[in-house]
């Protein structure tokens, strides 16, 4: 009997307090992405309302991450829009982009500090490229930063010198830095202990409120995700790129009826999804006749 | 069909040397548009000429002298047989002031300074370090690629000098103190034959050649890499090749045009 993934964790808080029908802080119109020859993501639309924690969810490899990177403009659509704070982003037009990133956080899958910089410098470096704040300011703000990561400890050691968990909060530190209105997360859950896991959850959820900002998180971890956002949106592979399979609260998700929804909520090893990655016949394969 | 394999291979080639070309040269426009912004903070490119030449010192400083030591053996072997061996100064000043001084701490450069660069660069690809910068609305090529290149301008004439000055020693201790030119004639020579203009800028400004395009070639392979331990691996290989056959080059063409009579 498959388990029960997306029972509410107590541990975590969840308030959405935004009105349903403000403006979106991100809309994808129409989006179409392929690298290459090889589409990613074929002709979504939807939009993510601001105040809310927003999980987008798939199987790995559908495009979750490079809708993240559609949102920062670090890759151009094939086809479409993407809006971001109401105006449609111009990745090509430098000073314009920068003034949309300086209103985001992104924190990487695996953190992306810099490795020869210490957990204070890291979080420091954003402050530094955008601000002119005193040395005594910016070290108050970086030390709050990592107070609310609970890493306020390790502020003199480097990134080598701490476990990946700890990491990633490091990482969420310097994300939170400018304190962003819109949070993006790659992954935040891969990888973490059930420790670090909770504490991530929880890190995101009360992050959102404390900022007031909007959270888009990338990841396939069911129960977590569940437990903190308000809204999932459920992609599915196709040949033709990934499309929007469901969408939904965590509630309104649990008694989906929609196969893709079933069997990536069950964890089912075979479904709309197959097991087996297309090949040619299993007899084509070893050289046998069709009847052996 | 073999010949037309052969025509299609040539002209992939030189599709793929103007593409490379282009590159090169839209990154090097690129820094040097961002140029006010990256001298602004004169602190990120002391670093990084301290990073690049201050490192390289031990290997540039060895070499130099001895490149001194074999020239002035090599020099005095020759110039006795004309009976010339009181211009062994002069010899050892010119060829090192005028080509190797700048060929070879150029070379020397892209081995030790080039490679590190490359690498760094590259596995702040791989990390994402610089796709964090850029979300972080920080321009990397700015930050990261603008210091380390102006970095490597700085450091690289400066290394040649000394290459160029330990080397000079190099010939002197072996012409002077073991073979036993006459000090007063290596020295004197020396000061008269060597043109300040024509010989001591001109290699300045091939080792300031030599420092843009190894510097250039370092910072776009990195930058360009693939982000794997291959992709870093082989930019970094291409990084010594390409950087020295491009001083080797580079020499050729600033020679003839600055003391040949082509």
């Amino acid at each position: 009997m498959p388990q029960d993934h997306t029972a509410s964790s107590p541990s975590v808080l969840k308030a959405s307090t935004a009105p349903r029908d403000a403006a979106p802080v991100v809309a994808f119109r129409r989006l179409s992405f392929g690298y290459g020859q090889r589409p990613v993501i074929d002709s979504v639309s939807f939009e993510i309302p601001p105040g809310q924690v927003v999980a987008l969810m798939g199987g790995s490899g559908v495009g979750k991450t490079t809708l993240l990177r559609l949102i920062s403009g670090l890759v151009v659509p094939s086809q479409g829009i993407v809006e971001v704070f109401g105006q449609p982003l111009e990745p090509r037009h430098q000073e314009r982009l920068y003034e949309v990133r300086r209103r985001l956080g992104l924190l990487f899958q695996f953190g992306a500090l810099f490795t020869d910089l210490t957990c204070f410098e890291n979080v420091a470096f954003p402050i530094r490229e955008h601000t002119n704040l005193s040395e005594s300011m910016l070290g108050d703000l970086v030390l709050l930063k990592l107070e609310c990561v609970g890493l306020r400890g390790a502020a003199q050691l480097k990134p080598s010198e701490i476990s990946g968990g700890m990491a990633r909060r490091v990482a969420l530190a310097r994300a939170i830095a400018l304190d962003p209105e819109l949070i993006l997360y790659d992954e935040p859950f891969a990888g973490l202990d059930p420790i670090s896991l909770g504490v991530t959850a929880n890190l995101i959820r009360g992050l959102n409120s404390a900022l007031g900002a909007t959270s888009i998180v990338v990841t396939h971890d069911v129960a977590e995700t569940f437990a903190i956002a308000d809204r999932i949106f459920v992609f599915a592979p196709s040949p033709t790129g990934a499309k929007l399979a469901a969408q939904g609260t965590p509630d309104e998700l649990r008694v989906s009826e929609d196969p893709f929804v079933r069997q990536f909520l069950d964890g089912r090893m075979d479904g709309p999804v197959r097991f087996h990655y297309p090949a040619a016949p299993l007899h084509e394969a070893f050289g046998l006749s069709e009847n052996r | 069909m073999a010949v037309l394999t052969a025509v299609a291979a040539l002209g992939q080639a030189c599709v793929k040397l103007v593409q490379d070309l282009g590159s090169f040269a839209l990154l090097l426009l690129g820094i040097l548009r961002r140029s006010a912004a990256i001298w602004r903070r004169p602190r990120l490119i002391a670093a990084q000429v301290h990073f690049l030449g201050n490192h390289s010192l031990a290997i540039i400083v060895v070499a130099g002298l001895f490149v001194g030591l074999v020239l002035g053996l090599q020099g005095y072997y020759t110039l006795r047989r004309y009976g010339s061996e009181e211009a062994l100064g002069l010899l050892v000043a010119l060829a090192l002031v005028r080509e190797l001084g700048p060929v070879i701490s150029a070379l020397l450069f892209a081995g030790r300074a080039g490679t590190s660069l490359t690498a760094e660069i590259g596995l702040m690809k791989a990390g994402e370090q610089l796709a964090a910068l850029e979300t972080m609305a920080v321009d990397p090529i700015a930050r990261v690629l603008g210091p380390r290149f102006y970095g490597g301008l700085i450091a690289v004439p400066l290394l040649a000098t000394l290459f160029s000055a330990v080397g000079v020693l190099g010939g002197w201790l072996v012409g002077v103190v073991l073979i036993g030119v006459d000090p007063g004639a290596f020295w004197s020579q020396m000061s008269g034959g060597v043109d300040f203009w024509d010989d001591v800028v001109n290699g300045v400004i091939k080792s300031l050649v030599f420092g843009v395009a190894v510097t250039q070639i370092a910072l776009m392979q990195g930058y360009g890499a693939r982000p794997t331990p291959e992709g870093v691996a082989r930019a970094t290989t291409l990084t010594v090749v390409v950087g020295s056959l491009a001083v080797l080059g580079l020499d050729f063409v600033l020679t003839a045009l600055m003391f040949g009579e082509l």
